[in-house]
């Protein structure tokens, strides 16, 4: 089997990446500005809303029903969506799912492709299989496309080019779309994009789309977005490709009235979506003409075996837990080493691909919290964060120096005797590094601390030891 | 240690805890600890113990039902309301009023008070890049804040914080909600 994430099995640790991101004063303030709006309209949408509450408690029901009856869900989906002219392929893992589509592109003779935005496919690298098999994929989202010119990562699920400014923008598309003279103006780089993209729309033969939700019980697809390339791509080519992962499936089409109000508000502080597709197999002389669904496993029904995190399967992708996070406000995407990224990427990655590759992930956090108040399907991201933790020390994967740290903390708390002669050890060996009470420079891994903080001291009379002797005096 | 907790608190009528990080330990965690054991004696005993556990505000204002402590500090406060104390404790405003009874004392807002000032246990050390780069962000706010003293219900946080304003001799500090409490016109002040 090969399931993989991008290209995570070979991106450096995070704190690495990191190292170096945190010092990009550009992507800083890009990062910071981006979050920052998106916060700001999210807040206002949502806090306008009466029921929101409830609406994330019914988000949280219906996928957690959904995850319990996946296997029933996905056959009535196979089932509807075969009746309505579709045809539905089964991948275990990415090569599995990249050798369905290269093989539905090839049997019509295309050498293009148009793509309307999935992160899956990036998940998939179905990109390099297109190009491998000499077809040329064209990113029709228009940070995507930044993105795909740029020859750039994404770095965030719903932003993708969220790393980047007009200025730099302007920039890719001055080189790449062989233009003389280019304002930054935001709607002038939209309209070069839309002329660069428009004859794509019209020529390329097949479309490949990702999903936001499939309807299980009328087979439908579902894929909201704002710029209208989506609808472009789903209603222009003579053939429509759709990858969706497992859990994307919902119930029935009324399950849409939950998401489609949480969705939009959580991912860009919007009320509605400004186009909101939803299909069913085929219709004759409209639309494509052939229909394919490929159901994606790779590493997802592993996820769903594990009960303390298969919470994580209930994502729907709105980006808000990596808006809220000040982990990925510091450093962008690309540190999580994945397409996903953030909170969501920091549980989803390392579960989806085996741990060894991305063990440094749930330690991406301070546990803050933020990301869980946040997400409108109520997915801990904390807890299951904490419990990857666990798993990586389970497997012994810890560095030593923390593990043996842990040994004599653990040691030393055991009863009051040991932490009285752990506290006068510490009074003794802090001598040589404490200067008028003040620790400023600590030997070995513990520098990471005294490098831009100074520490307290241990006090030579601890809270105890004042309590004893107060008790003694007032002879109480 | 969560065995040991139970036994060296087990007399005990109230049992309070100046951090709310250490009191979300307890209430979010030991159940599903005790659970996870299988322990059905354990599971007994961590249910009886939590309505005893109490974060030091929780104390006074919830059960004690007092706001004013009669404290008097003549000084400017920002109050960083850690992460632990909002979204898993929700204390609410139960810090803010104790401070707002305290004489002599001026409260200010402190910009973007509910970020995560980066401290998060081994966080600070394994990923010290990111979490200095939060802490940049939190000292720049309470700096512009005016404030001189920063305070909170956990003290890992102000150590985090306190760490970078004595290294920076940024002419500030930290000091615990308690600390701020327990000062009187007659002793002088902390």
């Amino acid at each position: 089997m090969s399931t993989y994430v991008g290209n995570a099995a070979d991106a450096p640790k995070f704190q690495v990446a990191a190292k170096r991101l945190v010092r990009d004063t550009q992507l800083r303030h890009n990062v910071r500005h981006a979050t920052g709006v998106i916060r700001k309209k999210r807040a206002i949408v949502v806090d306008e809303m009466p029921d929101w509450h409830e609406l994330r408690e019914s988000g949280h029901e219906i996928k957690q029903h959904v995850m319990r009856h996946l296997d029933f869900y996905l056959e009535q989906f196979e089932k509807a969506c075969t009746a309505a002219g579709g045809t539905v392929h089964w991948a275990r893992d990415a090569d599995e799912a990249n050798g369905i589509i290269v093989g539905l592109v090839q049997a019509h003779q295309a050498k293009e492709v148009i793509k309307v935005k999935t992160m899956t496919s990036d998940e998939i690298r179905l990109n390099v299989a297109l190009e491998a098999a000499g077809i040329t994929p064209y990113e029709t989202d228009l940070a995507d496309l930044i993105v795909q010119l740029g020859e750039d990562k994404p770095s965030h699920i719903v932003v993708p080019a969220l790393h980047r400014n007009r200025m730099e923008i302007r920039r890719i598309f001055l080189d790449k779309m062989n233009l003389s003279e280019l304002s930054d103006k935001p709607e002038d780089l939209a309209a070069a994009a839309r002329v660069y993209l428009r004859e794509k729309f019209l020529r390329v033969p097949v479309a490949i789309s990702g999903a936001n939700f499939a309807i299980a019980n009328s087979g439908s697809v579902c894929v909201v977005e704002s710029e209208g390339n989506g609808r472009m791509c789903i209603s222009l080519p003579r053939v429509l490709i759709s990858l969706v992962g497992i859990e994307k499936i919902i119930p029935t089409f009324q399950d849409l009235e939950v998401f489609l109000q949480t969705l939009p508000r959580s991912a860009t502080g919007e009320r509605m979506n400004p186009y909101n597709s939803i299909w069913t197999g085929v219709t004759p002389d409209d639309g494509p003409q052939e229909f394919h669904v490929v159901l994606l496993d790779n590493g997802r029904t592993k996820v769903l075996g594990d009960r303390e995190a298969r919470e994580t399967l209930d994502c729907i992708r709105c980006g808000a837990c990596l808006n809220a996070c000040p982990v990925y406000r510091q450093t962008g995407g690309h540190a999580y080493g994945s397409v996903y990224a953030g909170p969501i990427g920091a549980i989803l990655t390392p579960q989806l691909q085996s741990m060894e590759h991305s063990q440094t992930l749930p330690y991406a956090s301070s546990l803050c919290g933020a990301c869980y108040e946040v997400c409108p399907v109520k997915i801990n991201i904390p807890e299951i964060l904490v419990h990857l933790r666990g798993k990586v020390v389970e497997r012994g994967d810890g560095p030593f120096v923390e593990r043996m740290a842990m040994k004599a903390a653990a040691y030393a708390l055991e009863s009051p005797e040991r932490l009285d002669r752990a506290r006068k050890l510490g009074r003794i060996a802090q001598v040589p590094f404490t200067k008028d009470g003040i620790i400023s420079h600590l030997p070995g891994g513990l520098d990471a601390w005294t490098a831009v903080r100074d520490l307290p001291a241990i006090p030579q009379e601890s809270f105890r030891e004042w309590w004893v002797k107060r008790e003694r005096q007032t002879g109480l | 240690m969560m065995q040991r907790f139970l036994e060296v608190y087990r007399g005990a009528e109230v049992i309070c805890i100046p951090s709310s990080s250490c009191v979300a330990m307890i209430r979010d965690h030991y159940p599903k600890m005790a659970a996870a054991s299988g322990d059905v004696a354990l599971k007994r005993a961590v249910k009886n113990m939590l309505p005893r556990v109490y974060e030091f505000t929780e104390l006074l204002v919830d059960k004690l039902g007092v706001t004013d402590v009669g404290a008097f500090f003549p000084h400017t406060v920002a109050l960083h309301p850690s992460c632990h104390s909002l979204r898993s404790l929700h204390l609410g405003d139960r810090p803010a009023r104790l401070l707002a009874s305290v004489r002599g004392l001026t409260l200010v807002d402190l910009p973007a008070a509910q970020e995560c000032c980066g401290f998060g246990g081994t966080f600070a050390v394994k990923n010290a890049d990111v979490s200095e780069a939060m802490l940049s962000d939190k000292v720049r706010c309470f700096l512009n804040s005016g404030a001189e003293i920063c305070t909170a219900v956990d003290n890992s946080c102000l150590m985090h914080i306190g760490g970078a304003l004595s290294r920076q001799r940024a002419g500030v500090r930290v000091l615990h909600l308690a600390e701020i409490l327990a000062s009187r016109d007659s002793k002088g002040t902390v």
